[in-house]
């Protein structure tokens, strides 16, 4: 039942965080007028009236709710996939990035930016979703041909190595690019930073299916990835692949992974400290860690956007630098209590 | 528990090489169902490799057959159904607690997407009071004593209600009470349930005392195989183990291994010849 109360009250705490988000920015919109926009909009057959004028309409529907939904999904599949690269790894270290996923997708948005000069802007998301998925690809696949032929026989430890090995690498040739094209960093490490600002309906309908799918097949493996915490050998008596289970998963959260840095670039902490927040609250068993990161996730970035976006309104802060600022005191404090950390 | 079809294990001509050095050479053993094979030798012989080979975690040569069937022809959860294989360290991950770690047990008999129900609960239960670890279900796998721990792994095997126990070492870690408790109930179980039991076990005596059948495994080869009195002699074991060795039929007929001091040159057990050393 712990399991169901902390879904419930994450769940509640993401639908507020969306509410806040909607009426909170540069141009003030009434709290109680934008709900009522909301419900009247959400359920058919009812007709709420809302003192909002037809500008402060659009603002909502146009400019904050798609931006509030983008969030949520981006916070909620980084989170997810981050909970299962921990349990694939058994390593509470690593998260959405670290097979060689963000270095890639850094790697793929610099190139788009350094060599497609006008036509950069809109070729990002695809080079940084490519690059992103290339390089958790390349590490897999080094990954689990290296371990054929050592003592570690194709464990995680090979493949993590290889993904710090790939991750290395691609980073190095980004500097090397950045460094002979310096017009274009400011461009790039905006990028790099993260952000929501550019959120579109456009971009949420572009990147659902695969953030659905791929959260779809995250969720279903939780008690795979229990099975998997009693180690590879243990796991194989009991029946189960962990090669198997391990590539299922890990395309799956590279996937989700790469939907989101599509749309927002590279934001850090959510995907390595979300699935702690949600061992704390639940348990450690993956059934429950799964659903709680993707919930807890989404409700944390829509709240970090609204900071970003707020502080130093009309300008942005880059949303990286908030979830790290907001993020790290927060985890410290979660951290705080914690007689052990494990995945 | 309801009477149960006692599984035999059969072993045929089994060779395991490893990075390039053969650790077993053409091994035969059985043990017929509801049985207790113990498996012995010193250390690096391949005791633990062959019950590895047994529960399929290494390629082998030959055959090894569960029932009727040949395991290597098994699919992986049809095998973990039949085996259950506990090893000499168990990985426990501290923070899952006794309940959800039993309940792995049952994963051999969920299909890919399917979610533990109501039958697999009430048989994690009956595990978990069966080896009398229901009281703390709901503690966390870090604050076991090292007895609590062994009957929680055992727990889990049983939760999957296998019909043979594969046991590496199942009490290398244990003092010598909660040794007895782990094999008696171990014993127990095979007598009720019919469960075949395969164990690796370095203690002589003990060894002896509760499997019914010994392998003397030496350099990866069977140097003896038989009921205890047969395998445990003074010259079988001075020679694969180069120790000293008394052994003596104890009050129950088991042979007793005691170890046997150099003194001097002197050949034998001298009475009073170290009194009030701390021991």
């Amino acid at each position: 039942m712990r399991k169901l109360t902390a879904l419930g009250v994450a769940a509640a705490i993401l639908v507020v965080a969306a509410l806040v988000a909607a009426f909170v920015g540069a141009a003030d919109l009434n709290p109680l007028d934008t709900a009522a926009a909301l419900l009247d909009r959400a359920l058919p057959f009812l007709h709420l009236p809302s003192g909002l004028s037809p500008l402060d309409r659009a603002v909502l529907f146009q400019i904050r709710l798609p931006r509030v939904v983008l969030g949520a999904i981006v916070g909620g599949v980084l989170a997810l996939a981050g909970a299962g690269y921990q349990g694939v790894f058994r390593n509470p270290l690593v998260d959405s990035g670290t097979l060689g996923a963000s270095a890639g997708a850094g790697l793929g948005a610099t190139l788009a930016i350094v060599y497609l000069g006008g036509a950069g802007p809109q070729a990002v998301p695809v080079a940084a979703f490519a690059g992103s998925l290339t390089g958790v690809a390349v590490a897999y696949l080094t990954g689990t041909a290296a371990g054929r032929h050592t003592v570690l026989g194709g464990g995680v430890a090979t493949l993590l190595l290889a993904g710090i090995a790939v991750g290395s690498f691609l980073t190095a040739v980004q500097t090397f690019l950045l460094q002979r094209s310096a017009s274009d960093i400011q461009a790039v490490y905006s990028w790099l930073l993260g952000s929501l600002s550019a959120a579109s309906w456009q971009q949420v309908t572009t990147i659902l299916p695969y953030a659905a799918v791929s959260s779809a097949v995250i969720l279903l493996h939780g008690r795979h990835l229990d099975v998997l915490s009693v180690g590879d050998e243990e796991a194989r008596t009991l029946g189960l692949r962990p090669g198997m289970v391990r590539l299922i998963v890990v395309a799956a959260s590279a996937l989700a992974a790469a939907s989101a840095v599509a749309v927002s670039g590279l934001i850090g902490f959510v995907g390595i400290v979300i699935p702690h927040v949600a061992r704390r609250l639940a348990g450690p068993s993956y059934t429950s860690v799964l659903p709680l990161s993707l919930l807890t996730g989404a409700a944390f970035l829509v709240l970090a956007d609204t900071l970003a976006r707020t502080v130093l309104s009309p300008a942005e802060l880059p949303i990286g630098v908030v979830t790290a600022l907001v993020g790290a005191p927060a985890f410290v404090w979660v951290l705080r209590g914690t007689s052990s950390v494990t995945t | 528990m309801a009477a149960a079809p006692v599984t035999d294990v059969r072993v045929a001509d089994v060779s395991v090489t490893l990075d390039r050095v053969p650790v077993l050479d053409a091994v035969s053993c059985a043990v017929s169902g509801g049985g207790w094979l113990a498996l012995i030798g010193p250390n690096g012989a391949g005791k633990t490799t062959l019950i590895r080979a047994m529960a399929g975690l290494v390629p082998y040569a030959g055959t090894v057959s569960v029932g009727a069937a040949e395991a290597r022809a098994m699919r992986p959860r049809e095998r973990a159904r039949l085996l259950a294989y506990v090893p000499q360290e168990p990985v426990l991950p501290p923070d899952l607690t006794v309940g959800q770690y039993v309940l792995l047990g049952r994963t051999p008999h969920l299909g890919y997407l399917a979610a533990p129900g109501g039958h697999d609960r009430r048989r994690a239960l009956a595990a978990m009071e069966r080896v009398d670890v229901a009281r703390f279900a709901a503690r966390r796998l870090a604050r076991l004593s090292g007895g609590e721990r062994q009957r929680v792994v055992i727990a889990r095997a049983l939760a999957g209600d296998p019909r043979v126990l594969l046991l590496d070492e199942p009490t290398s870690m244990l003092d010598v009470g909660h040794e007895q408790q782990v094999l008696e109930l171990v014993d127990v179980l095979r007598r009720e349930a019919g469960l075949t039991v395969v164990s690796t076990l370095h203690d002589l005596t003990v060894a002896g005392q509760y499997a019914d059948q010994l392998v003397l495994l030496d350099d990866g080869r069977v140097v003896a195989s038989g009921s205890p009195a047969a395998v445990l002699t003074e010259p079988l074991i001075e020679s694969v183990y180069a120790a000293r060795v008394r052994v003596m039929p104890g009050d129950d007929g088991h042979p007793v291994v005691a170890p046997v001091r150099h003194q001097g040159g002197a050949a034998g057990i001298l009475p009073g010849a170290s009194p009030g050393l701390p021991g």
